[in-house]
This record gives C-alpha cells, structure tokens and sequence, in this order.
C-alpha cells in the first residue's frame, strides 16, 4: 500500500507509509471493533443454547444489536471514581487493557502481505504485548482499594505469569520447526506440511500436543471459564472490575473480548494454517485466504464458549499444578523432541 | 529527523521516569515509573535496530521481573514514618555512594572519548543483511557455546539454591493426589447393601 501512495498519489515516501499505516491501522481496528461487539452477542447465544435458553433476542432482529445497546447504555452512564481510589491509576487501567488488547493486532496476518508491521520479531511481539495485558489489571485491583479486586489482581498476576512459561515453550517448538519468527513466514512454512497434504503443524504428531497445550494455555492467559478465577462472583464479586462503571467498565469488557479473539487467531495462525486451506489441494486455494483464516477464527470462539458453557471453574491450586507441573514439563519434553528430530533430519543418513 | 524526535522522545521518558521512580513517595508508583523506563529502554533498543534485545528486554523485565515487583511491593505493609526516621543516620552512605557513581560516569565518559580498551578479540562483523534474532543465534551457540551454557548452569544452580532455602515439608497436609482420584473406580468405593427395615448400614 505504501508503494501505492507513493507512486499514484505522488507523495514522498515518508508520507506515503504514514497515511499507508494510518489506513492499515484503521482498517484492523474499527471492524475488530465490530467483530467484538458481534462476538459478545455470539458468546451469549451459544451459551444460551446449551443452557436452553433463548439469550438475546430482544434487541433488533435475533438481538443482534444487543451489543450495541449495552454500548449506548454504558456510554451514557456516569462514571464513578471510589473517593479512596487512586484516581490516576484506577483510570489508566482500563486504556492499558484495551491499547494492549489493540495493539497485538499489528503482526497478525490476515493474507498474503494484508498486515500492519511485518516484522521480524512477530512472535516475541505478541509475547511482548501479551505480558503487558497483566498490568491492566493488576493497576485496576490496586488502585481500586478494595478487597475483592486486589485480591483478583493478585490472582492474575500469578496466573498469567504462570501460563505465559508454558506458552512461550510451545511458540519456542513452533519457532523452530518453522524456522522464523515473522508470523507470516510462519504460515507459508505450513503449506504441505503433512506429506505434502496438509496445511497446518497441528496435524503434525510432534505438535499435536503443543496445540492442545496453547488452546488451553490461552484460556487461562485471558481468563475465560474455566479459569476464570479473578473474577469468580462467588468468591471475588466480580473482580478487578468491581469498582469499575461505564465506559471504564466497557474498556475492560471489550479489552477481554478482543483478547479473546486474538488469542482464537494465534491458535489458527500457529498451529492450524493462517489463511491456508486445511489440504493442500489447488482448487481450496480459490477461496480467499481471510475466507479461511476467518472460519478458523470462529471455529476457535466455538470452542471458547463451549467450554464456557459447560467446565466448571478450577480451584486455584488446580490452576497452578496444571500450569506448572503438567504444561511446563510437557512443553519442555516437546522442545527437546521437537529439537532432536530437526537435527536428525540433518544428518545424512 | 523522525529518528532524532524519538530518541529524544524515548530517552527523555527514561530520565524523567528514573528520577520519578526515586523520587515519587508511593512505592507502588515508584516501580511503574521504573516499568515505564524499562519500556522507554526498549523503544530506544528499537531505535539501535536491536529489535530481539528490545523485545527480550519488554518480554523479561516489564512481562516477569517487575510483575513479581509489583506483586511484592503491593503487599508490602511500608511505614513511612519509620523509614524517614533513618534518613539522618544513612544520609553519609548516600552520599559516598552517589559520589563514587558520579565519579564514575565521569571516568566513564572520558575514557570513553579517549577510545576503547581493546579486552579481546572483537567477533567478525557479522553480514548486515541477516536478523539480528539469527545473528546472536550463530555468536551465541558457536563461539561463546560455553559461555552460555555456563551462565545457563549458574543461573539453575542459583534456581535450585532458592527451592532449597525456600522449600520446607510441613505436616499434617492434605494434598489432592490427582492419579489417585482420576483412577479410583466405582466399584471400589461403593457398595450394594439391602438393609432390612428399620435397621441401617454399617460403615
């Protein structure tokens, strides 16, 4: 796009790669935004239906604009500071999380070529970015000052500490069979990568596991059910939110649900084939790309509303020994494998 | 020109957040002002085009370190009262302190003016058209092999030193044993009894 500006509009190329960014920028994150609010009515539908309920359904035809009334209502609403607040912090939270929600999506292709910052250090980005997220929520429970969400802040540092060394194992595998770090590059080594027939490293056997590995780890790395302990309502109230109202609270909510998608695009992007078809077969290829990675991405949501649905929520040393005593070994027994079979295919045999 | 902007950007937040890190009376504060550094640190790596250094330096210090900080520092009970009330007694070791550290930036800068001590070999420079990622890959596991791997044994040395001092077996603990619960059977645990009427079971 840059090459665009700048030879048919003819502005420099300083210009022309800002105004390119610009639209790159805006182009990701206003229908991201859309997605969220679409995604929040998806949420609540599917989880209704396995309840056997009717969820939303007031609100435009099948409730389809609930969403967006909620956001009209929050909008509306004051917003209350608790008078022994720490006003600063308690209201820098809730931009941490959502920039930090925003920003991840810079690296993420959704092409060939269709993203912000084709960097070479994609994948630490995203781990960069994603260990930010935690200080949304440790500021907002401490600058609450109040019980319930100091203790949630407390509980999400530890936990998001926690899973970030399984995940980082398991990119690790994924880096080294790919040989890249560039999110992009990291797809293209998937085409073929089962005998030529499939596209994906999680139809691989050696990686297979890591997939599962990284679609629980994400779970609990944006605290959804069944790890959704800093904001148990029966324990914590609702957690570090508790003290928070209106647009406060809907940074936080929409921070969360854009933390989810990412994390469903990640588990598409790494493990599944990005934009590529599940076969390695020509005529897949005449879908578009977004096409694909799009039914990836929701099938991914399914997932997160299902179990949603139906795990109950683990006790908090469960969610400790899960994380370190069953993730971290496994995740390391598979670099070591991982690392050892690459090498073996060096040596000539 | 953009480059100048943002270095004096980012280095300009690294000092102000350094000195408010010191200076601000809230511990709390004073280690998200360092978290603030840290970051500024990192746009200046970017700056350098170290990118992977920068990327480590967010994902390791801001991502783990200075959340366990913060962590730490939020359960701290601090009186400030109490701390104040030594400030007279160690002023004279501040002091010696700052000085030596000002003596040595001094040092430091016309040392460095007057050109590099030569301490080894320096490596070949390496082929500018490879990622930074690749090229501390190939230095860091051929040449200085041992090296790292001995700063890796320290640091697990120093891993298990800390579970060794830390670690104490306590009694009379529950724990959940997890195999024997996913293994226990029906028909281990219970049993089909016809009590006559009126009479119960024995347990």
């Amino acid at each position: 796009m840059t090459s665009f500006f700048e030879n048919s509009v003819g502005m420099p190329y300083g210009w022309a790669w800002f105004t390119a960014t610009l639209i790159g920028i805006l182009v990701i994150a206003l229908p991201l935004m859309l997605a969220v609010a679409m995604i929040i009515y998806a949420d609540r539908k599917i989880w209704a239906a396995m309840a056997l309920r009717r969820g939303p359904n007031v609100v435009g035809p099948f409730g389809l604009l609930q969403s967006f009334a909620d956001g009209l209502k929050v909008f509306l609403q004051e917003t209350i500071v608790p008078s022994s607040a720490n006003r600063g912090l308690f209201l820098l939270a809730p931009v941490i999380t959502f920039t930090v929600a925003l920003i991840v999506w810079a690296v993420v292709p959704f092409a060939p070529g269709a993203v912000v910052a084709n960097i070479n250090v994609g994948l630490l980005y995203v781990l960069a970015a994603s260990s930010l997220g935690v200080y949304g929520i440790i500021i907002a429970g401490w600058a609450s000052n109040s019980k319930y969400p100091f203790f949630s802040a407390l509980r999400a540092a530890a936990q998001m500490v926690s899973y970030e060394v399984a995940i980082g194992f398991v990119l690790i595998s994924v880096v080294l069979w790919a040989g890249s770090f560039n999110l992009s590059e990291i797809v293209t080594a998937q085409t073929g990568h089962v005998f030529g027939l499939l596209n994906g490293f999680g139809f691989n056997p050696l990686l297979f596991p890591m997939a599962v590995v990284f679609l629980i780890s994400s779970m609990a790395e944006t605290q959804r059910a069944p790890f959704d302990l800093t904001e148990a309502e029966s324990e914590l109230v609702a957690g570090y939110q508790t003290e928070y109202s209106s647009m406060s609270f809907a940074l936080f909510w929409l921070g969360e649900y854009a933390n989810v998608l990412l994390m469903c695009t990640l588990n598409a992007t790494l493990f599944w084939g990005g934009w590529l078809p599940p076969l390695d077969w020509a005529p897949l290829y005449y879908v578009p790309g977004i096409i694909w990675l799009f039914v990836k991405i929701l099938l991914f949501f399914f997932i997160f509303s299902w179990v949603k649905a139906t795990v109950p929520r683990y006790r908090y040393d469960q969610l400790m020994r899960l994380g370190w005593k069953v993730f971290l070994p496994l995740s390391l027994t598979f670099v070591f494998l991982v690392s050892g079979y690459l090498m073996l295919q060096r040596v000539p045999l | 020109m953009i480059q100048a902007i943002a270095f004096y950007l980012f280095a300009g937040v690294v000092i102000l957040s350094a000195g408010l890190t010191i200076s601000s009376r809230n511990p709390v504060h004073s280690v998200l002002w360092l978290i603030l550094a840290f970051f500024n640190a990192a746009g200046l790596m970017v700056l350098c085009g170290a990118e992977f250094i920068a990327m480590l330096l967010v994902i390791v210090y801001v991502g783990a370190v200075a959340v366990l900080f913060l962590f730490v520092v939020m359960m701290l009970d601090i009186d400030f009262a109490e701390l104040r009330a030594g400030f007279v007694r160690y002023a004279p070791v501040g002091v010696a302190l700052a000085l030596a550290l000002a003596a040595e930036v001094v040092i430091g800068f016309f040392g460095y003016t007057a050109g590099g001590v030569e301490l080894a070999v320096k490596a070949a420079p390496l082929d500018p058209t490879i990622p930074n990622i690749e090229g501390i890959g190939r230095l860091l596991y051929s040449r200085y092999l041992f090296v790292f791997e001995g700063a890796g044994l320290v640091l697990l040395v120093a891993m298990i030193g800390a579970i060794v001092l830390t670690y104490r077996e306590r009694g009379g603990v529950r724990r959940q044993s997890i195999s024997s619960q996913v293994n226990r059977r029906a028909k281990d645990s219970t049993r089909n009894m016809q009590p006559a009427v009126g009479q119960g079971v024995e347990l």
